[in-house]
C-alpha cells in the first residue's frame, strides 16, 4: 500500500503550491499517472481522500490522467506504443526494447482553484 | 458573489525527493566505489537465504554489507549475521517499500569507502518498491521455481525496472515440476535483454557464475576512469 505515501506526496505538493500563491483555494489536483509506476488508481483515490483530511485540500478532487508507456524502438529509430505491458515489443514492428520513453512518471501537472469574483454584479 | 475554477500548471514530479536523496545516494556510492545491489522478490522466494549464501561467499575475497527492510522483526538481521557480514535490520513498521531516506538514515555512521559490495534487501513485495530508486548500481529480482512461470508477466512493472533476474530454488525443479525456459522467455517478454542466472542457494549450484558477474561489475566500477 505505497498508495498512501504517495498521495501524502501529492498532497504535501498542492499545499505548498497554494501557500506560495497566497493561500489560493484548491478544488482538484491534476495527476499524470505512467502505466510502468506500480500505482493502483482506486487505491490512490481513496489514499488522497485520506490525505487530504484534515487539511486545506479537504474534499478536493483527483483528477487521474493515465500515461501509456512509449518505448524508443532500435529498428524504426522512433518513439512507439507498447505491444502490451506484458510484451516489451514496438507495436509497429515487433523488434524487443527495453528503451523506455514514458510510462514512469508521476507528476502533479494543474491544480485547479476556484477564484472569487472581486466585483461581483 | 460566485467563483469559478482556473487551471494553473505545475508539472511537479511527485516522487522528487525520493528521487533526489537517491541520487545524493549514488553518489556516495560513487566516491566510496562501492558496488550496490538491490534485491527484490515475493515474500518466501528464499531472499534471505540467497543473500546469506552471497555474503558467506563473496566475504571470502570482498568487504561485505548489508542491509534488510523488513515491515516488522529483526530475524533477516539476526539470520544474515551468521555470515559474519556487517548487516543492520531496516524495519519500515507498516510500509511495504523501502525509501531512499530509509537507507540514508541507516548508513548513518558506516564508512562507505571500507566496503567493496553492499547489498539492499528489500520489503518482500512485488508491486510497491518498483517506483522507488534507493541509488542502487544494480537492481535484482529473485524469483523461486515454485512460483509460477508467469510470475514475470504479472509483476511486468517490477521485472522491467530491474537490471537482472535470478531464480533460484533451481534444487526443487524437478519436484514442482518448473519449467526454465517459460520462465526464460516470460522475463524476456516483459524485459528484453535481461540478464538471467538460474541457481540454488542450497546446494550453492550456478552461485559461481552469479557471483563472478559481480565481481565483473565491481572491477568495472574499479576501471580508471570509470564514472
Amino acid at each position: 500500500m505505497h498508495e498512501l505515501s504517495i498521495a501524502m506526496s501529492i498532497v504535501e505538493m498542492a499545499q505548498e503550491e497554494a501557500e506560495e500563491r497566497g493561500g489560493v483555494q484548491i478544488s482538484a489536483v491534476h495527476l499524470k499517472l505512467g502505466a510502468l509506476v506500480g500505482v493502483v488508481k482506486e487505491a490512490l483515490f481513496s489514499s488522497y481522500e485520506m490525505a487530504c483530511q484534515d487539511t486545506p485540500l479537504s474534499g478536493s478532487r483527483l483528477v487521474i490522467e493515465d500515461s501509456p508507456v512509449v518505448v524508443f524502438c532500435p529498428q524504426c529509430q522512433a518513439q512507439r506504443a507498447l505491444s502490451s505491458l506484458q510484451l516489451f515489443y514496438c507495436a509497429e514492428c515487433g523488434t524487443p526494447t527495453s528503451e523506455i520513453v514514458q510510462g514512469r512518471e508521476i507528476e502533479v501537472t494543474a491544480l485547479e482553484i476556484q477564484e472569487w469574483a472581486h466585483n461581483p454584479v | 458573489m460566485g467563483s469559478q475554477p482556473r487551471l494553473i500548471e505545475v508539472r511537479k514530479n511527485v516522487l522528487k525527493q525520493n528521487d533526489m536523496t537517491a541520487r545524493a545516494l549514488r553518489d556516495q556510492f560513487r566516491a566510496a566505489g562501492v558496488f550496490v545491489v538491490s534485491l527484490v522478490s515475493s515474500p518466501g522466494s528464499g531472499k534471505t537465504m540467497f543473500l546469506e549464501k552471497t555474503l558467506t561467499r563473496l566475504r571470502q575475497s570482498y568487504r561485505v554489507a548489508a542491509l534488510v527492510g523488513d515491515l516488522a522483526t529483526e530475524n533477516d538481521a539476526i539470520r544474515l549475521a551468521r555470515s559474519q557480514a556487517p548487516v543492520k535490520q531496516i524495519t519500515t513498521g507498516t510500509l511495504c517499500h523501502l525509501e531512499a531516506a530509509m537507507v540514508q538514515h541507516a548508513l548513518e555512521g558506516w564508512d562507505l569507502h571500507n566496503l567493496d559490495f553492499l547489498f539492499i534487501e528489500n520489503v518482500g513485495n512485488l508491486v510497491c518498491p518498483s517506483s522507488y530508486d534507493l541509488g542502487e548500481d544494480l537492481r535484482l529480482v529473485l524469483i523461486s521455481v515454485t512460483e509460477g512461470e508467469d510470475k514475470p508477466l504479472k509483476y511486468p512493472t517490477i521485472f522491467n525496472s530491474a537490471d537482472v533476474a535470478v531464480v533460484t530454488k533451481m534444487d526443487l525443479a524437478s519436484a514442482v515440476e518448473f519449467d526454465w525456459h517459460s520462465t526464460h522467455s516470460n522475463i524476456q517478454a516483459v524485459r528484453p535483454g535481461m540478464t538471467v542466472f538460474k541457481l540454488s542457494a542450497k546446494t550453492g549450484d550456478g552461485m559461481d557464475e552469479y557471483l563472478s558477474f559481480l565481481a565483473a561489475h565491481l572491477a568495472r566500477l574499479r576501471e580508471p576512469g570509470a564514472i
